[in-house]
């Protein structure tokens, strides 16, 4: 009876000590777990005050070497337009707005010919189109004010003979007509046709220079610059599309209708695998109010040039 | 005096049992939420497009261009090669399986299996991008090299560079290899010595007992080996995405193909508005998919369990 009571007590004790053990186990646990989100949330405050503070330091130098009118710079720029352009007007309104704290910047993406109606309606101050405007929109009044090009190199593996094709080969060979390198002079090797997934800016693009929009035949759909690159460098007979800021050694990037891809070419407009990235105003840059003029000069200052660069654009001079 | 500290010690022990509970149960309720918050946030995110595009055009059309002027979103090929993809995967994994969970509970010496069973477990903690790399550096080169040559002069084939239904296969096939051995394994060692030994003393030869006696009797282990490795294959996307070549077709084995769950991952990144609605439809489907799965598993461990009573 009593070595029971005993055994008992050992094991009470000992149970007790373990749940001890094991909570606080649990505890020095949840408590690292929480020590590390601190870390985290505090490296990350720090970037941003950082960056806050860097912005800040940019402003201040600025508003003392030109004037001090950009801090009270006050109101509201709205946007809307192509939905390629996301990623830049985004990354626009983001930084001008860390700038100039006074101005809200908003941007929908309803499509390129969507956002030069609305701001011929007056219902924006800026249309974004990925495209030249139209002679009827520049005939309402529409000004096509060029802030950065979209440019597109075709490549193939580092083996393939074909240097040179024109618009009508690459149009037939992503539809599916031209099945074999043969046909274009190359070997008797299979084309095997890598593209973007649906979605992808850099398709969208492609797809709508080309004027094939869904009508493509692809053999594969990555969803990254880097598996495309990786994908056609790795694969005989392959051919695919990327930005023009990604290419490197290990893929040919062909000259379509012999002409180079290359920052200047797609400048001068003679690589046609490009499209301008137009903020189209109603009425000249000048008639409009002065946040929407403090964004065009922005986009000319080395701050808005180096922006443009950053989202794998071709800054226009 | 000496009772007194009895009761205090009793109390004592019923605090930490209470607390211990209270632990517990906390414990218990995270798992819970966690399926119930899933459950209800693919509900809430997969269903509104069900009603916007219909469920017939998402499940039983085939055309698939969700950026289009006039998008379609018809998933059929997907499903399809989803299910195709699995039962291919399984018919090649669980035959392989199967015959190594006899070879390491039946056949091999106690040296052999201490090699090949760590072996197999460590196939079980490779992580699934370093077989869809493996997949994408080995396998889709061998296949494009097969298909350059069985379809020399083909004017219809798409030539894919070997990223096709195959590999993906081969790859699904290899992922669902541990499971189905470890668990089928146990299963036959878990068959009563009795059996086996009435077997041999009957004058059945080992591997008529093994046929004729183990297996039958380690069924219903095996079955759930067979059902958690369908639940495996249907759920894998990274290995996958890497090595099928991710564009919508007929799941044929030379077709470039795209799985329910690659769907989801390769458009997830820029897709917006509807489009992205029906990724999360994608969601709802593979996981109604998984559900059925799992319930179907619970039911066979439930039947094996009755029988073996």
């Amino acid at each position: 009876m009593k070595k029971n009571t005993v055994k008992k007590l050992i094991t009470a004790i000992g149970v007790s000590a373990l749940m001890l053990a094991s909570l606080t186990g649990c505890g020095s646990t949840e408590e690292a777990a929480a020590e590390t989100t601190e870390v985290v949330e505090e490296t990350v405050a720090e970037d941003a005050a950082t960056e806050v503070a860097e912005a800040e330091e940019t402003v201040a130098e600025e508003t003392t070497e030109e004037t001090a009118e950009n801090t009270d710079l006050s109101g509201t720029i709205t946007m809307a337009g192509s939905t390629s352009m996301e990623k830049f007007a985004n990354a626009l309104a983001e930084s001008f707005m860390a700038k100039y704290p006074g101005v809200t910047v908003t941007a929908e993406f309803t499509g390129s010919s969507a956002g030069v109606e609305s701001v011929l309606a007056g219902s924006v101050d800026i249309g974004n189109s990925s495209r030249n405007l139209k002679d009827e929109e520049v005939a309402n009044g529409a000004v096509e004010n060029i802030v950065a090009i979209d440019g597109i190199a075709v490549v193939t593996d580092a083996a393939n003979t074909v240097t040179n094709l024109t618009k009508d080969q690459l149009i037939s060979i992503y539809t599916g007509e031209i099945k074999n390198w043969s046909e274009l002079g190359g070997e008797d090797l299979a084309i095997v046709v890598v593209g973007r997934e649906a979605g992808s800016g850099t398709r969208g693009a492609f797809e709508e220079i080309l004027g094939i929009e869904d009508a493509c035949a692809y053999a594969n759909e990555l969803d990254s610059t880097g598996a495309v690159m990786a994908k056609v460098a790795s694969t005989p007979g392959a051919i695919g599309y990327v930005s023009l800021d990604v290419l490197d050694d290990t893929v040919i990037a062909l000259t379509l209708d012999d002409v180079e891809p290359s920052a200047e070419t797609i400048k001068s407009g003679e690589y046609f695998l490009s499209r301008p990235f137009v903020m189209a105003t109603n009425g000249e840059i000048a008639e409009q109010s002065e946040a929407v003029q403090a964004l065009f000069d922005y986009l000319q200052s080395d701050e808005g040039k180096e922006l443009v660069a950053s989202v794998g654009l071709i800054v226009v001079d | 005096m000496k009772g007194a500290s009895m009761t205090r010690e009793k109390r004592k022990i019923v605090n930490v049992e209470f607390i211990a509970q209270t632990v517990f149960t906390v414990c218990a309720f995270f798992a819970v939420m966690a399926v119930v918050s899933i459950t209800l946030y693919m509900i809430w995110n997969g269903t509104p497009a069900i009603f916007q595009v219909g469920i017939k055009e998402i499940l039983f059309s085939s055309t698939w261009k969700p950026t289009a002027e006039d998008p379609s979103f018809g998933i059929l090929y997907v499903i399809l090669t989803s299910i195709v993809g699995t039962v291919m995967a399984i018919l090649i994994g669980v035959p392989i399986g199967l015959l190594t969970a006899v070879f390491l509970a039946e056949v091999a010496p106690k040296k052999l299996v201490a090699i090949v069973k760590p072996a197999v477990e460590l196939l079980a903690g490779i992580p699934s991008v370093i077989y869809g790399l493996l997949g994408l550096m080995i396998l889709n080169p061998l296949m494009y090299k097969l298909e350059q040559f069985l379809f020399k002069g083909s004017e219809t084939h798409q030539f894919t560079g070997g990223a096709n239904l195959i590999s993906a296969v081969i790859v699904l096939a290899v992922m669902i290899l541990p499971t189905v051995i470890n668990i089928s394994e146990s299963a036959m060692r878990a068959v009563s010595p009795q059996l086996k030994a009435a077997s041999l003393a009957l004058g059945a030869s080992h591997m008529q007992t093994i046929f004729k006696v183990i297996i039958p009797a380690a069924k219903s282990g095996i079955i759930s080996a067979v059902v958690l490795g369908v639940g495996r294959a249907i759920g894998e996307a990274m290995a996958i995405s890497l090595v099928s070549g991710s564009s919508v077709n007929a799941p044929l084995p030379f077709n470039s193909v795209r799985f329910l769950t690659t769907a989801i991952v390769s458009e997830m990144g820029y897709a917006s508005g509807l489009h992205r609605q029906v990724l999360f439809t994608i969601g709802l489907v593979l996981f109604v998919f998984i559900m059925i799965i799992n319930i179907a598993l619970s039911k066979l461990l439930k039947k094996g369990e009755n029988a073996n009573d």
